[in-house]
């Protein structure tokens, strides 16, 4: 049986393909023109900004009381989830404390993790996206496919159809009138919110400010109207001093799309004051873990650098071919084939075979902004799955193998019984997978077994040579 | 146990076995400032082509400001009290209100307000509320007209950095709001302004 992933693949629409394909290949391409446009040497900087997240998830046991804090100080309320019934639990807890009704996201992955907007839609409270992706997204009750770009997977007279059937505007499929229409429609939503959630993409230990980067401005109207602001924050989003930040900002957006800042970074230091009388009355900040200290206790912890930028899923080839929901998690691509089985704890076997749809070509590692040596992760937990026995659709039986590979004597009958497959008809078995392979392909001569007297003959004429 | 003792204890168990920490890298090997800054070059002019390219106008005299209003049928906007003084100039075709009225945000076809700096490097405007007076002045309408003056303009990213203000709430905005969530095709305007403009200030 094949890979799941490839399953999967198989299915997909040519149209869904085209789609995924174009844009993470466009986005390749700008990733590359922006770094190497404007910086000597992108690849520098890459490696350091991977030894500075590397520092901060070896020492979070320090940065992470130091964050709180420094939260703390600036009047944010800090709560601390350890899954995510608890995170979810949290927030409904703050809106139902401060009698709100209704909340508009700007885009967060890990919400998406711990799936809030389910949650809180069961406990009657209204919860609306306002990136643009993410709505689309929320009125299709699909799932996004991407972590920068979740509506990659979709064109433009699906969302022109879903923008119809829902009432939010007349069927258009020019992309100016769609985001017109959807301006228009959230922009009353805004208004009539109670809380903004947003998460983060990075934390100050030093000064608790919380950093956002976004581009559509639905993030800036999140804390603009609402009178409370809720952020969630994975454990993993610190970085020690505002100093840092330099260099991660200049990679994120730059690896993201092209750009060299997303057109709006925020950055969040607590609610109002009497003397800044803008925006939300309270900030709470939710720290979540949901499986990341699991993730900090494995050999796989250089995960927890990532910056979710997404560049890997654009540059990978089997992203482009299997498309996101392909991964059947939150994150997808070779960020995902890591991420997704470690996160899923206990559900590790059910995610298995995504450290396996990989050839290992090293794409993702080479323009990962901060180094994570992916392929090598995907090769620890393709290990682990081995250790733990566990079974994935799509690979060949590997015991007969194993067993020849570590046993010296059979090995070497195995290989001198090979010659007679020069005179078996292996051309004219009538089916299955041998008659699939040897209608395109001749079977060569049997050269196994060679070797060995080869370098015995090499090794005896080298020291009859080194012989006076 | 409470959750925060429970993560943190886990963090420190799964940190135990590490026979050493990471250290800082610091950052004596590398400068972080792209191509795009020349500390030869004039500040403003600096600002001004790196602002362009992310599709930002920029204007230094009240008339070419006001044609271009004009030319975008706008007639009503909004405007930081502390300023009505210096663009009285745009009266009497344009007028603007001083209170960010939310009853009449579709109304607002711009909004006039103070940056606190601007990155020449980048091409970005900072907004703090120390000296924005309104956050939805400065977003809602469709043109947003951002002053600032020569003495606010910064080189670089790592400079601005290391004056970040305490403000509670500090933006930079890098060119009009846009989305590329339609099959990568950029639209300018997704919530925010669609025209970003910066004015310097005489």
């Amino acid at each position: 049986m094949a890979q799941k992933i490839d399953v999967f693949a198989k299915k997909l629409t040519d149209e869904v393909r085209h789609s995924v394909h174009n844009a993470s290949s466009l986005k390749t391409m700008s990733r590359v023109d922006a770094l190497w446009r404007d910086f000597e040497d992108p690849d520098a900087m890459r490696i350091l900004a991977g030894e500075l997240k590397q520092h901060v998830i070896e020492n979070l046991d320090t940065y992470l009381p130091q964050a709180e804090a420094a939260l703390q100080k600036n009047g944010v309320k800090v709560y601390w989830a350890t899954d995510a019934q608890e995170a979810c639990q949290t927030v409904l807890d703050i809106m139902v404390k401060n009698n709100c009704k209704r909340m508009v996201k700007s885009k967060t992955m890990v919400s998406e993790e711990i799936e809030l907007v389910h949650f809180l839609e069961k406990h009657g409270m209204e919860s609306l996206e306002t990136d643009l992706g993410e709505f689309i997204v929320q009125i299709d009750h699909d799932h996004p496919s991407h972590i920068v770009t979740p509506i990659i997977h979709k064109n433009r007279r699906q969302v022109a159809e879903s923008f119809q059937r829902e009432g939010i505007g007349e069927y258009n499929e020019t992309p100016e009138v769609i985001v017109a229409q959807a301006r228009k429609f959230l922009r009353d939503k805004y208004f009539k919110a109670d809380v903004g959630l947003t998460g983060a993409n990075f934390l100050s230990a030093e000064s608790g400010r919380i950093v956002l980067n976004t581009n559509e401005g639905n993030s800036r109207f999140c804390l603009a109207a609402p009178r409370i602001h809720i952020a969630l924050v994975g454990i993993e989003k610190i970085v020690p001093t505002d100093k840092d930040l330099s260099i991660l900002l200049n990679l994120l957006a730059r690896s993201a799309t092209g750009q060299k800042l997303t057109v709006y970074t925020e950055f969040i230091k607590g609610a109002k004051l009497a003397t800044r009388p803008e925006g939300p009355e309270e900030m709470h900040l939710v720290f979540i873990d949901n499986g990341r200290t699991k993730v900090l206790a494995s050999e796989c912890r250089e995960i927890l650098r990532c910056i979710r930028c997404g560049a890997c899923l654009n540059v990978c080839p089997v992203y482009r071919q299997a498309s996101g929901h392909a991964y059947r998690s939150v994150y997808p691509g070779p960020v995902g084939a890591v991420l997704s089985p470690l996160l899923a704890q206990d559900d590790f076997p059910e995610m298995a075979d995504l450290p396996k749809a990989s050839s290992l070509c090293g794409a993702c590692h080479e323009v990962c902004p901060v180094n994570i040596p992916i392929p090598d992760l995907l090769l620890r937990l393709r290990d682990r799955a081995k250790r733990e026995k566990i079974k994935t659709d799509g690979s060949p039986p590997m015991e007969p193998f194993a067993m020849l590979a570590s046993h010296p004597l059979v090995w070497k009958t195995a290989m001198q019984a090979g010659k007679a497959l020069d005179f078996l008809p292996v051309s004219s078995v009538p089916g299955g997978p041998v008659k699939a392979w040897t209608t395109v392909r001749d079977l060569p001569q049997w050269k196994g077994g060679s070797f060995r007297s080869w370098i015995k003959k090499r090794q005896k004429n080298r020291r009859s040579e080194e012989k006076p | 146990m409470s959750s925060r003792d429970l993560i943190l204890n886990s963090v420190k168990a799964a940190l135990a076995p590490l026979p050493q920490r990471a250290a800082h890298p610091g950052y004596d090997k590398l400068k972080i400032v792209s191509k795009n800054f020349s500390p030869q070059q004039d500040l403003w002019v600096s600002f001004q082509e790196n602002f362009s390219k992310v599709h930002g106008m920029s204007f230094t005299t009240f008339v070419e400001l006001k044609n271009f209003l004009l030319s975008q049928k706008s007639r009503l906007g909004y405007c930081d009290p502390a300023l009505t003084d210096v663009f009285a100039a745009l009266n009497p075709e344009l007028t603007f209100e001083t209170a960010f009225d939310r009853n009449k945000e579709s109304e607002y076809s711009f909004g006039i307000t103070r940056a606190t700096g601007a990155i020449a490097e980048t091409g970005s405007l900072i907004f703090e509320d120390a000296t924005t007076s309104s956050r939805l002045g400065s977003l809602a309408p469709w043109i947003h007209i951002a002053c600032v003056k020569r003495g606010d303009l910064i080189d670089t990213i790592p400079t601005a950095l290391s004056r970040i203000s305490d403000d509670p709430n500090i933006i930079w905005v890098t060119g009009p709001s846009k989305t590329a969530d339609i099959e990568g095709i950029l639209v300018e305007g997704a919530h925010g302004p669609g025209i970003q403009i910066c004015f310097l200030l005489p």
